[in-house]
């Protein structure tokens, strides 16, 4: 580059005239004591480096054919008397993360502005020499087994064992001689066959044969959680519902798809990000969201994507005790995690309409990062429908987006195992969701268009799966990976083959189509690649060139894995009963409730995500007359000029599997209903995503009680059948995370067992949608619903100290009748606010729906349906399921009473009862049970005290 | 239809492309407020001499990241704007504009867009100099990107199209990088004094311009929210009045009574309006 054209860049799109300085080779800091400056590692993604080459390549006419790079860093000034020591502890711990960026440390007294910093390339040295690789498996037992500890390829002895004998399959050998290779498996087949025989990919123990001994007594033997429990519920519920079935494509797919009205679609995906999140919190979180897009996106033909929704689980911010080894500190993995999902979120034009965390100190283990995304569809696109798939022999494999670099290897792998010391650096990769947006805008035209048969993302264990998956739709496929766009030189056919770099789809295009494909790929700026072909030759058949780097049967690859053996063995457990005595100031105990961690308000997060993007926002996060009320479930309007709608809420309560995660699983089933119902849906048009996080639960030697604990996941998945089949919601899509560990030297941390249930429904007019703030002085607030003692697991006792042995149960068959009736009720316009009850229950969701209305309540406690409760504070945070919070106008009380009661008088009636009424007098004023006034605070107070909590 | 009356169509073009992402509630919005013509058109068909700016009456620049903001929002698409070149001519997209802007058409820009239009120096586009950039938009002092809804006043001795008719706005911003900020005392002395400052965040209760926070989401100087050129007719803003076009889309509309109609979309009836009675 001239000075000349450095200075034109320097002035031109890197930097603001307005309010900025620049230097060119020289540096600007002063008046500092510490200079530390932050920069990626090589092969790192550097958003900034890419879009600051493309402007230069604009401003200075040069082609863009990456003949130069631009890298970037960040330099933070410090002033202070700080030690060497110090100052490089703030680099390594707080302004750096190890993993991905490099640091440098410079004081005062060593610095030239003149020089400023030498800069630092980050440049990737690959294999000077491209090669494959063969291994012989013909080997003893333990050879095999480190063959696959040191590929990190997370395959048994069991299953190496099966590789080993299809390789010495006579008939195998002959076929291979064809193509050139030998007796030996290449490094391309064994990565390829990890990914796919991968627990993250192949979900191993959700298929595996179960011995369930259910600690009664009674053995069963259960042929695979995920046919029985999951799909097995949601073919009942279908059944049920013969022509009315309104779900497309479950379970299939990249995403579950329902309909949404007769000429729209709707597709939906929870996914999680947990192990890379727990290394790099930001980079892992980022390809997390951005990751679960392309589910959505991918599914059937493609969607539109229109609404993302994030549930976090960590460990306290205020963690103050001693960090384990390579764990990161629980506040920065929740300012990371927030902040990769928040970039990848707005920017990529998807509101964020609802979430919430949950804190667990086990979740310092791992941290779980559920990202779900929405997408809506046309039901046909050019005369066909758009929610299944189809591939023909002879259409090409292209792949689009972004590049491969060795960004993201052995994610797959490594998310099937627990953390530990030599968990791979690769893993980890910086989502980019520019290059994403870019890419799906134009995937959007080209599918109007018609241009492409098949899409498919490209996630875990990247072409190795997208391509492997979808070659079963024509069976097979040929492959040349010398093709593939590569970030930089130096990738083996084994990398390129498995890596995960992010931001690209796979499609299968007619030959027909490839020019006007790739040529409007060219028009919009979006790389597309031909990279073979789909065949019918029954061959996964990869080569690089001429040589042939895999071939495997695609019958061996999908269903060569036989199912696993496993045991399970429940034994309730049996904890201490609290002992403690009912509160003496009920004001205090409330406010301190309201403070914990579980029940506090989320504002801070939830205003640095966009959720009214695209237009359509009708039920936002915040609602009320501050707009800052916890609402229990989001309502939005894909179609902007219909009053339709869509609702979505999740449900989920991990400490309930400390006592029983049967119960844990029901409760988060019906906290997601509930939600739902509340704000305005109808079990008529409601959906589930399943998405189980677990601590491994396979017998061996570093987990003792996986008999245990995968009784609790038969447990959590015998509820799942249950409840959906009782409330009629069916499961659509899901997914499971099983190794949610950490295990290094001597310290095991084990996460709660934890179930996500995320629901999305029709709601056929948003205008009948309501809120939970109280409205207006004088309506009636009711709780419906029965409160009973069920305090096991709740807040209440966590506040001192205990667990319990008594957790909620939900009783279904009341509950669906309450859903039912309350539907009819807001459908009607008779509820002014609704509001659910879970963590903290009742006296939780009173003080939030009167500090979010703006206005006070007298209750009278007496009043409130219970069994079994001779305590106000137990009747007050008890967390049994299935309750309410409504206010109704005294206009609507009769017809509200009458649809709540019912006409049918052989069934019991609905637990339901008016307990007070809203003041314009701003107090919360409560009656005990024995009549005497047993708190009254100022709703200002109350909200204060929910409010201060995670006000950073 | 008459030849007279196919003039009288108003058309609407919608940019979007490289991180835009509000154009399709803005074309909405076009439409509502009763253009004729409304076409959500991608970069790459500008560029590539599909379509042409000169088709049309009013663009709009919605929000979103261009090109992630990775250099200063806006900035590297403000530098595609300046430097790319419409395929097999000499033109660049940034002589497309000024030609629009000369034939005293309509251009709005709201959030990102309305930061594209104060980095390519159109805003202010003091004394027809719509190339020197003389004020910006940068990070808010919260240093974190919010969204909340915010009240607006507006300056009755502006000569900004758009806000004809209105004394005040409730919309949300949503943005990292809406702190406006002045080159100098003097253009800030400048927008005062030509009526330039046309939205300004205020309090709730007394309609007041505040430095407040939240109130003034992001600290920008003097509580500027949107300002326009000298003709009134290119408008930018932060807050984002496509967000607000049904009340329902209101943070609460479930406890107030609330015309059916957003308060958002009266910006773009004015400017269908006027390109109905002045430009066509």
């Amino acid at each position: 580059f001239s000075h000349e054209e450095l200075t034109k860049v320097a002035a031109g799109p890197l930097s603001d005239a307005v309010i900025q300085h620049y230097v060119i080779d020289g540096g600007l800091a002063n008046n500092f004591d510490w200079l530390h400056e932050v920069g990626f590692r090589p092969g790192v993604t550097d958003n900034v480096g890419k879009t600051a080459r493309e402007a230069m390549e604009l401003l200075l006419g040069r082609s863009p054919d990456r003949t130069f790079s631009v890298h970037t860093s960040r330099q933070y000034l410090l002033r202070g008397t700080l030690g060497r020591e110090e100052a490089e502890r703030i680099a390594a711990n707080l302004l750096a993360n190890d993993l991905i960026e490099r640091y440098e440390v410079i004081p005062r007294q060593d610095w030239d502005t003149g020089k400023g910093m030498a800069p630092f390339i980050p440049r990737v040295t690959g294999s000077e020499q491209i090669r494959t690789e063969e291994i012989d498996l013909d080997v003893n037992e333990e050879a095999l087994s480190a063959i696959s500890n040191e590929r990190v390829l997370a395959l048994t002895l069991e299953e190496m064992q099966i590789l080993r004998d299809y390789l010495r399959d006579p008939a195998v050998r002959e076929e291979r001689k064809k193509v050139g290779l030998g007796a030996m498996i290449t490094d391309g087949e064994l990565e390829c066959l990890a990914q796919t025989w991968s627990e993250h990919c192949k979900h191993k123990i959700f298929n595996a044969i179960i011995i369930y001994d259910g600690g009664d007594g009674h053995t069963e033997t259960i042929d695979s959680l995920f046919k029985t429990c999951i799909k097995g519920s949601t073919q009942q519920i279908r059944e049920k519902m013969g022509a009315k079935d309104w779900c497309l494509s479950v379970f299939v797919d990249n995403a579950g798809v329902i309909r949404f009205n007769e000429n729209y679609s709707l597709v939906f995906k929870v996914e999680t990000h947990n192990s890379p999140s727990a290394l790099d919190p930001y980079g892992g979180a980022l390809t997390g969201i951005v990751g679960v897009n392309r589910d959505p996106f991918g599914t059937g033909y493609g969607a539109k994507l229109i609404f993302n929704t994030d549930v976090f689980c960590f460990a306290p911010p205020d963690y103050d005790k001693t960090l384990p080894k390579r764990i990161l500190h629980p506040r920065r993995i929740y300012e990371g995690v927030r902040e990769g999902v928040e970039h990848g979120g707005n920017k990529s034009g998807i509101p964020t309409i609802n979430g919430c965390l949950v804190f667990d100190e086990r979740f310092l283990g791992k941290p779980l990062v559920y990202c779900g995304t929405g997408g809506i569809m046309p039901a046909m696109i050019q005369g066909k429908p758009t929610h299944t798939k189809e591939i023909c022999p002879g259409d090409l494999v292209v792949m689009t987006g972004g590049r491969i670099g060795k960004d993201g290897i052995h994610g797959a792998t490594f998310s099937s195992e627990e953390l530990h010391e030599g968990s791979p650096v690769t893993a980890v990769q910086i989502g980019d969701p520019i290059t994403q947006k870019k890419m799906t805008d134009f995937l959007l035209k080209a599918r109007d268009l018609g241009l492409y048969r098949c899409i498919t993302d490209n996630g875990a264990g990247g072409l190795s799966s997208s391509v492997g998956e979808t070659a079963q739709l024509s069976g097979g496929c040929d492959l040349d990976l010398k093709c593939a766009p590569l970030k930089y030189p130096g990738l083996n056919p084994w990398e390129i083959l498995i890596s995960e770099s992010q931001e690209r789809m796979t499609l299968a295009i007619d030959p027909v189509r490839i020019d006007a494909f790739l040529a409007l790929a060219a028009k919009m700026g979006v790389e597309a690649t031909v990279l073979g072909k789909y065949t019918d030759s029954g061959f996964f058949h990869v080569r690089y060139g001429n040589q042939t780097v895999a071939y495997l049967r695609m019958d061996f690859l999908h269903n060569g894995l036989p199912q696993m053996n496993l045991r399970a063995r429940w034994a309730p457990p049996r904890r201490e009963e609290p002992a403690f005595p009912p509160p003496a100031d009920m004001g205090q105990a409330l406010k301190e409730m309201l403070s914990r961690l579980n029940i506090c308000s989320k504002e801070s997060v939830v205003r640095q995500y966009d959720h009214e993007v695209q237009g359509g926002s009708v039920v936002k996060p915040l609602v009320g007359s501050m707009n800052d009320g916890p609402s229990d479930a989001a309502v939005i309007r894909p179609l902007l000029d219909t009053y339709e709608g869509i609702v979505v809420a999740n449900g989920i309560c991990p400490r309930y599997s400390d006592i029983d995660a049967y119960h844990m699983a029901a409760c988060a089933i019906d906290e997601a209903v509930r939600n739902a119902i509340a704000t305005g849906a109808s079990l008529d048009h409601l959906a589930g995503l399943d998405n189980f996080c677990w601590c491994d639960p396979v017998q061996s030697e570093k987990t003792p009680d996986g008999e245990y604990k995968l009784a609790q996941l038969v447990r959590a998945n015998k509820a799942v059948f249950d409840y959906t089949i009782a409330y009629g919601v069916p499961c659509i899509s899901g997914k499971d995370s099983m190794k949610n560990d950490y295990a290094i030297d001597n310290t095991k941390i084990s996460i709660p067992p934890t179930l996500l249930f995320s629901v999305i429904g029709k709601i056929a007019d948003v205008r009948q949608a309501v809120t939970m703030d109280a409205k207006r002085a004088g309506d009636i607030v009711y709780v419906l619903g029965e409160t009973r003692n069920e305090m096991g697991a709740s807040e209440w006792f966590a506040l001192h100290g205990y667990v319990g042995n008594t957790c909620p149960r939900v009783d279904a068959e009341k509950a669906k009748r309450l859903y039912t009736a309350l539907a009819r009720a807001i459908g009607k316009g008779l509820v002014a606010s609704c509001h659910d009850c879970s963590d903290g229950g009742l006296g939780v969701a009173l003080a939030e729906t009167a500090f979010a209305g703006g206005l006070g309540m007298e209750i009278d406690l007496d009043r409130v349906p219970q069994e079994g409760i001779d305590r106000d504070d137990y009747l007050l945070f008890s967390e049994s399921q299935s309750r309410f919070v409504a206010t109704v106008s005294p206009d609507h009380q009769k017809e509200f009473e009458e649809i709540l009661r019912g006409e049918d008088s052989n069934m019991s009636p609905i637990a339901f009862d008016a307990v007070g009424e809203i003041t314009a007098s701003p107090f919360l004023s409560l009656r005990g049970t024995t009549g005497e006034i047993l708190m009254r605070e100022s709703i200002a107070d109350l909200k204060a005290a929910w409010q201060k909590t995670l006000s950073f | 239809m008459t030849k007279a009356n196919i003039n009288k169509i108003v058309k609407s073009i919608v940019i979007t492309g490289n991180g835009t992402n509000c154009e399709v509630e803005m074309a909405h919005a076009c439409r509502l407020a009763g253009s004729d013509v409304v076409d959500i058109v991608h970069i790459s068909e500008l560029l590539h001499g599909e379509k042409r700016l000169d088709d049309y009456h009013f663009l709009n620049l919605p929000g979103g990241f261009l090109d992630g903001d990775d250099l200063g929002s806006a900035k590297a698409g403000a530098n595609r704007i300046l430097h790319a070149t419409i395929r097999g001519t000499e033109e660049k997209l940034y002589d497309q504009m000024t030609r629009f802007i000369r034939d005293g058409k309509l251009i709005l820009g709201v959030c990102n867009g309305f930061q594209l239009l104060v980095k390519l120096g159109l805003l202010p586009g003091f004394d027809g100099d719509y190339l020197t950039q003389t004020v910006t938009l940068s990070f808010n002092d919260s240093g974190r990107f919010e969204d909340r809804w915010v009240h607006l006043a507006v300056n009755q001795e502006s000569p900004c199209i758009y806000t004809r008719g209105t004394k005040y706005l409730y919309l949300p911003v949503r943005h990292g990088e809406g702190k406006f900020i002045v080159r100098d005392p003097s253009v800030l002395a400048r927008l005062h004094k030509e009526g330039r400052i046309v939205l300004q965040y205020s309090g709730a209760d007394d309609g007041a311009p505040t430095m407040t926070y939240p109130a003034n989401p992001n600290g920008a100087i003097d509580a500027i929210a949107g300002i326009c050129n000298d003709t009134g007719r290119i408008f930018g803003l932060m807050p984002h009045p496509e967000a607000y076009l049904h009340r329902t889309n209101h943070p609460r509309w479930t406890r107030e009574d609330l015309p059916e109609m957003g308060m958002g979309l009266i910006i773009f009836q004015n400017a269908v309006d006027f390109i109905r009675s002045q430009l066509i």
